[in-house]
């Protein structure tokens, strides 16, 4: 492993991530859990952690983002999530493009210009529609697993139609479609693509500049890359930790504080 | 007319209130600038026509509070004819323009509740709700407000207003004329502004019958020149902004914008406007910057955000961005040189038909364009008005447009004017944050 001189700490309101870097901006070393509500607490146990694993004792910069970002008392800087996406996947696919980010709480479509800025950006309404919460809290009354319901979408061969695009009416259809006795598999299915529907939507509204890029933790679920390639028309590049692309692009802004 | 109203608007307004404010705002003028809320690290100290602003909106609030039973009174819409109005003696009360008061006092909520209980959606104009919610309860962050004895309404800002002044007109009692103003795609045709010129000729028997008295040709004259010398002042001032760094920013002109909207015609206004050009030439010749660390410069489309001014102000002037032009603002500029005093009716028509918002939204882009290049803007903040849709349509195009043909950043920010449930402070602080972080990149 090379010496790690900056470190990016993405505080979400899923998961924690943390990536070091080492002064060519590659990635060495990362962390990831669950968000704990104490902030600062859970930053100093990441570092903790940092140091044991990578029995370094120097202290590097910290650049932070993501939802805590403005809690992490430790960062030297704090920027946002839409940045830290853009310059992490860019740093790693070398190419702009669209990239769709889609997260716990919110999604953003970026577009990123051909030195890695960030040229234009949306992203969802004042709700959570188009966002991971809306499978979560849907596929909870489904009582299908988080780490499941990508497959179990796939494989389905029916699909139902779900209307509503708010995270609450669409549960209060699916009851209702459950009352009709409609099987879950195509429940979710149409769960999917009402979720990928507005995502596209977003894509449009600003305009796709491909090639169509893909980051944040709803990534795992493979329904997701499939549908928006069907939705969209364009094929979809990964980067190779989709999840941990906002913590690396916080760590490529610490490296330029650290390496000036 | 009461004598007994108006002894009691003499003593209150004309001896009292006056003075009182006179001597409020000398005092404000000669104390040094202090507080501890005002943010003067970032932004330069407020201009000192804020304590005139005061006094003038609070005597014009005063005198409305004892306007009934000896003076007639008008409630109008913001784009509203008003001349006729006050060249026979109205006093005229802007329903929007209370609204942003109640807006910027955070009154909203509560007022509108009490619309929003009597049936009214939250769908409509917060400035409406509030207005309606104002009318049915009494509260009002000013006092009291006059009941109108007439209403006026013009179509050139929405049509919002022809439900809103009916249900004011059917509560009150009271006549209400409508000027109906045709939307012009590109230039006004001739029959469209004979049109309106015919139903401004038709108010004024209405007006005067309620007013009781006859329309003095030379007064409608005399007002119409005081309209017009406030509107050019006000156009100069905004011009100001094209300066490096701005003496003024958006977020002084939405405050100090009152009195262009809500006394057009009067002689104080002209004074007001032409004071305040002067402290910002003051400003021009120190190299005062209303932003102090001056670096990007950007365009405000739509209302203001009344409930969030110093938020924005505060949030971007931080990071060295000032918010210098308006398409808002410019609105009460703009049609300055419409006005033709030997022809008041027929330029009026023209005047009235032509606002920002009763046209194309192809002249709304050509405007920001314009003003891109003139005041030499980095970007532009959108405000998508859940409240205002003419103002709302056509942003997603108008900013996309920016970016791609223009080369310019643009945000568009999802708010209300009014009402804050419509503002969702993490959404609106995590866009603001990406889009400054644009800029400066």
């Amino acid at each position: 492993m090379d010496k790690i001189v900056a470190l990016g700490i993405d505080v979400g309101s899923t998961t924690v991530k943390m990536v070091g870097v080492n002064a060519s901006g590659d990635f060495e070393w990362n962390y990831l859990e669950g968000s704990d509500p104490r902030v600062e607490d859970q930053v100093d146990s990441f570092l903790q952690r940092f140091r044991t694993e990578t029995g370094m004792t120097d202290s590097v910069p910290l650049v932070a983002t993501g939802y805590g970002r403005k809690l992490v008392g430790q960062a030297e800087k704090i920027v946002t999530e839409i940045t830290c996406h853009a310059k992490g996947v860019f740093k790693q696919l070398g190419h702009g493009g669209t990239l769709i980010d889609i997260g716990g709480q919110d999604s953003k479509v970026i577009i990123i210009g051909e030195e890695g800025q960030v040229v234009d950006f949306a992203m969802n309404d004042k709700c959570a529609a188009g966002t991971g919460r809306f499978l979560e809290n849907t596929a909870g009354r489904l009582r299908v697993p988080l780490d499941q319901m990508g497959e179990v979408a796939i494989a389905a061969r029916d699909e139902v139609a779900i209307s509503s695009t708010c995270t609450v009416f669409a549960e209060s259809e699916i009851i209702s479609l459950i009352a009709h006795g409609v099987k879950v598999e195509p429940i979710l299915k149409g769960l999917h693509r009402s979720l990928i529907i507005r995502v596209v939507a977003m894509v449009r509204s600003i305009g796709l500049i491909p090639p169509l890029m893909l980051s944040g933790g709803v990534v795992k679920n493979p329904a997701i890359r499939k549908m928006i390639e069907e939705e969209s028309g364009e094929p979809v590049i990964l980067p190779e930790q989709p999840q941990l692309m906002g913590a690396y692009g916080a760590a490529l802004i610490a490296q330029k504080i650290a390496v000036g | 007319m009461s004598i007994r109203a108006k002894a009691e608007s003499l003593w209150n307004v004309d001896i009292l209130g006056k003075n009182v404010l006179a001597f409020q705002r000398w005092q404000a003028e000669r104390r040094p600038f202090k507080s501890s809320k005002w943010r003067t690290d970032i932004l330069a100290e407020p201009l000192r026509i804020g304590a005139r602003t005061k006094e003038l909106i609070g005597l014009h609030y005063l005198e409305g509070r004892y306007a009934n039973g000896h003076r007639p009174v008008a409630w109008v819409t913001s784009g509203g004819p008003v001349e006729i109005l006050q060249a026979l003696g109205y006093y005229v009360l802007y329903p929007e323009n209370h609204g942003a008061l109640c807006g910027t006092r955070r009154a909203v909520v509560d007022i509108s509740t009490e619309a929003e209980n009597a049936g009214y959606s939250r769908d409509i104009c917060s400035y409406a709700r509030t207005d309606i919610g104002s009318m049915l309860s009494g509260k009002t962050p000013v006092g009291k407000l006059p009941k109108p004895d007439l209403l006026l309404a013009c179509t050139n800002i929405c049509q919002t207003v022809l439900s809103w002044y009916r249900v004011l007109a059917k509560h009150f009692n009271v006549p209400l004329i409508l000027i109906d103003t045709p939307f012009v795609y590109k230039e006004a045709p001739q029959h469209a502004l004979d049109y309106v010129q015919k139903q401004l000729e038709d108010s004024i028997p209405t007006s005067e019958k309620v007013a009781g008295k006859k329309l003095e040709y030379k007064k409608l004259q005399q007002t119409l020149q005081l309209s017009k010398d406030a509107t050019e002042l006000w156009l100069e001032i905004m011009g100001r902004g094209k300066h490096r760094p701005s003496p003024i920013s958006v977020f002084d002109q939405f405050i100090h914008m009152a009195p262009i909207v809500e006394m057009r015609g009067e002689r104080v206004t002209v004074d007001f406007y032409a004071r305040m050009l002067k402290e910002l030439d003051e400003r021009i010749e120190k190299g005062i910057g209303a932003v102090k660390n001056e670096r990007k410069r950007l365009l405000w489309d739509n209302l203001p955000i009344w409930y969030r001014l110093r938020y924005f102000a505060e949030y971007l002037g931080e990071r060295g961005i000032s918010v210098v032009a308006s398409t808002y603002t410019n609105a009460w500029g703009e049609l300055a040189p419409l006005i033709d005093v030997n022809k008041p009716l027929e330029s009026m028509a023209k005047t009235y038909i032509y606002p920002i918002l009763n046209r194309g939204t192809q002249y709304k882009l050509d405007t920001m364009r314009r003003m891109i290049d003139e005041f030499h803007l980095d970007g532009a903040i959108l405000h998508s008005d859940r409240s205002c849709k003419p103002y709302s349509i056509g942003q997603v195009d108008q900013r996309n447009r920016l970016i791609k043909e223009y080369g310019v950043q643009a945000l568009l920010l999802e708010a209300d004017h009014d009402d804050p449930r419509a503002f969702a402070e993490e959404q609106v602080a995590a866009r603001l944050a990406a889009f400054v972080e644009m800029l400066e990149d």
